[in-house]
């Protein structure tokens, strides 16, 4: 079985976002970049399965420009067997971006694609849903557990309230949540040999798939700013406080 | 043109995040139409029609949508869409599940977490976490939004009157199965309906020490909620977790106890009226956003809030 994983390169979750001065997009600017954390989930899921023998190959892609590369390396140095860049524009759409995949999808024959449930820059949730629905796939989105078994994925997902669990035939698109599993980190030597495993840069044109988007930035702004409020020194103080002040506790 | 919502139900009643929607798309066109997907739901239309602002209420009641299950709800959806020009679902697990394939199906994108209408084709949404706010223009020629149910006030439950239309295609997909579903019972309210919440982080140490918020959620009809961190360090189930990564709520009072305030948690909670901290920490960055901020040990403070109220 073959799966297709894809990767996302965002600015790292620890960094504190700032917005540029003129209001049209967030400073990116000599910010450190990482994997999606999201994506780091659905590789390590990938390289699991493998490990287990259900998997025999598993391939990475990313969309973007070349500084992707590195962040399809990381997924290599984790264990993925190969990698393909669809070299773009950053900030490509979700949609272009779900075309692009569910092309390569395609031309790989991959049985299975796992995605993040969504990235941490533009937090839309959306591209795995949209690869599924252009290839007519089933999906699984906000998986917490994956077992494959008879051409089937059984996949446990999170769910407002609860959990629930389908059985998808494949090939599907799963996409992961936190609690998947524990992304691993990868060793030195293993950082070493990802840099001699195959790395192929294809073009939209390449895949035949026009990309662009109906959708514009008017504007990027900072969220309003929360007034701090006041220390209350002891609990008799917070209850009077949120009673007669504030009037939220009767 | 006339504006679409699919509704946020589990068969038996209709979900409160329906309503908030239903406010966001009066302010795109006074034609709302409501499409119930599901089996054996009555009820829920009933409910559906009767809430303010609704004009239409499309009823799908099959076998095959008892699990609203994204591939045949989607199909659904793109077959009743060149009747609108928006289509809206709450962004609940279910409408972010759905939407995006009908979305892709119709070739167009989707905003998603839509928190403020600007104009029947631009549409304020946050991004990074809540840390940037995006203005965005869509020349789309349909426009396919999942709303924030906090960025809107709910719509009143009674007062319509809408007329009913039955949907009598039946869209079956046999490469998707649902198995079972394990909800958690509980009878607080849902986090992201409720007015009050109070929520543990890292802090409680252990899963058995959230028995501690209990008391006093009980006392002020809370629901509880957690960090990222609580959840990933396994002390409670995810769906207890506010913030980026999960629920974003926003109620009266919100109570986090033993939270340091990472980016990603105040992100889910920080369009609270009122936001109370208490932590020992007297540096964490959660006091920033706090109206009330107390610095004490929450193992004694909790239980003798709990006696105050």
């Amino acid at each position: 079985m073959k799966i297709l994983v894809s990767v996302k390169r965002v600015i790292d979750y620890n960094v504190k976002v700032r917005v540029k001065s003129d209001h049209t997009a967030v400073d990116l600017t000599n910010v450190k970049m990482s994997m999606n954390p999201f994506c780091e989930i659905a590789v390590e899921e990938a390289i699991r399965l493998k490990e287990k023998g259900v998997a025999s190959e598993v391939v990475v892609v990313s969309v973007g420009s070349k500084s992707c590369q590195e962040t399809l390396r990381t997924a290599m140095a984790l264990g993925a067997d190969r990698a393909i860049q669809v070299e773009t524009e950053d900030g490509l759409d979700s949609l272009s971006v779900a075309k692009l995949i569910a092309k390569v999808a395609q031309d790989e024959a991959a049985d299975l694609v796992i995605m993040g449930k969504q990235a941490i820059d533009s937090d839309n949730n959306q591209t795995g849903q949209m690869v599924a629905a252009l290839l007519d796939y089933p999906q699984a989105t906000f998986a917490s557990e994956v077992a494959i078994e008879n051409g089937e994925a059984q996949v446990t997902r999170e769910i407002d309230g609860g959990l629930q669990t389908l059985a998808i035939t494949l090939p599907a698109v799963v996409t992961t949540d936190l609690r998947l599993n524990e992304p691993r980190f990868a060793s030195l030597p293993n950082i070493m040999k990802a840099k001699k495993k195959p790395l192929d840069v294809k073009t939209p044109a390449d895949l035949g798939v026009e990309v662009g988007s109906n959708v514009s930035i008017v504007s990027v702004t900072p969220p309003p700013q929360r007034a701090g409020g006041i220390k209350v020194g002891s609990v008799a103080e917070l209850v009077d406080k949120l009673k007669n002040e504030a009037k939220v506790v009767s | 043109m006339s504006v679409l919502i699919i509704a946020e139900h589990d068969n038996k009643s209709l979900k409160p995040a329906t309503l908030n929607t239903v406010t966001a798309a009066t302010q795109i066109d006074a034609d709302v139409h409501v499409l119930v997907v599901g089996f054996e739901c009555q009820t829920v239309v009933e409910q559906a029609s009767q809430v303010a602002g609704v004009t239409k209420v499309l009823v799908a009641d099959n076998a095959a949508y008892e699990h609203q299950l994204a591939e045949n709800v989607s199909k659904l959806v793109v077959e009743v869409s060149s009747d609108y020009e928006h289509i809206l679902a709450p962004a609940t697990t279910t409408g972010k599940n759905t939407l995006p394939r009908v979305a892709a199906l119709l070739n167009v994108a989707q905003l998603s977490d839509v928190i403020k209408v600007e104009a029947a084709d631009t549409f304020v949404r946050p991004i990074y976490a809540g840390n940037a706010i995006a203005t965005v223009k869509t020349t789309d020629a349909v426009k396919v939004l999942t709303i924030r149910t906090t960025g809107f006030d709910a719509a009143a439950s009674t007062g319509g009157n809408a007329e009913r239309q039955v949907l009598s295609q039946v869209i079956a997909s046999d490469r998707s199965r649902f198995l079972k579903e394990q909800l958690a019972e509980s009878d607080r309210p849902e986090l992201t309906a409720a007015s009050v919440i109070i929520s543990g982080g890292r802090g409680m140490g252990n899963g058995e020490n959230f028995k501690l918020l209990e008391g006093v959620a009980d006392k002020l009809g809370a629901a509880i909620g957690a960090s990222r961190a609580a959840v990933d360090a396994g002390f409670v189930p995810n769906d207890l977790q506010v913030g980026q990564t999960g629920k974003t709520v926003a109620p009266d009072l919100y109570i986090a106890v033993g939270i340091s305030g990472a980016i990603q948690h105040l992100a889910g909670m920080k369009d609270s009226k009122v936001i109370v901290a208490i932590n020992k920490d007297e540096d964490a960055p959660i006091f920033q956003v706090a109206d009330y901020g107390l610095v004490a040990d929450l193992f004694d403070a909790v239980p003798e809030l709990e006696k105050s109220l």
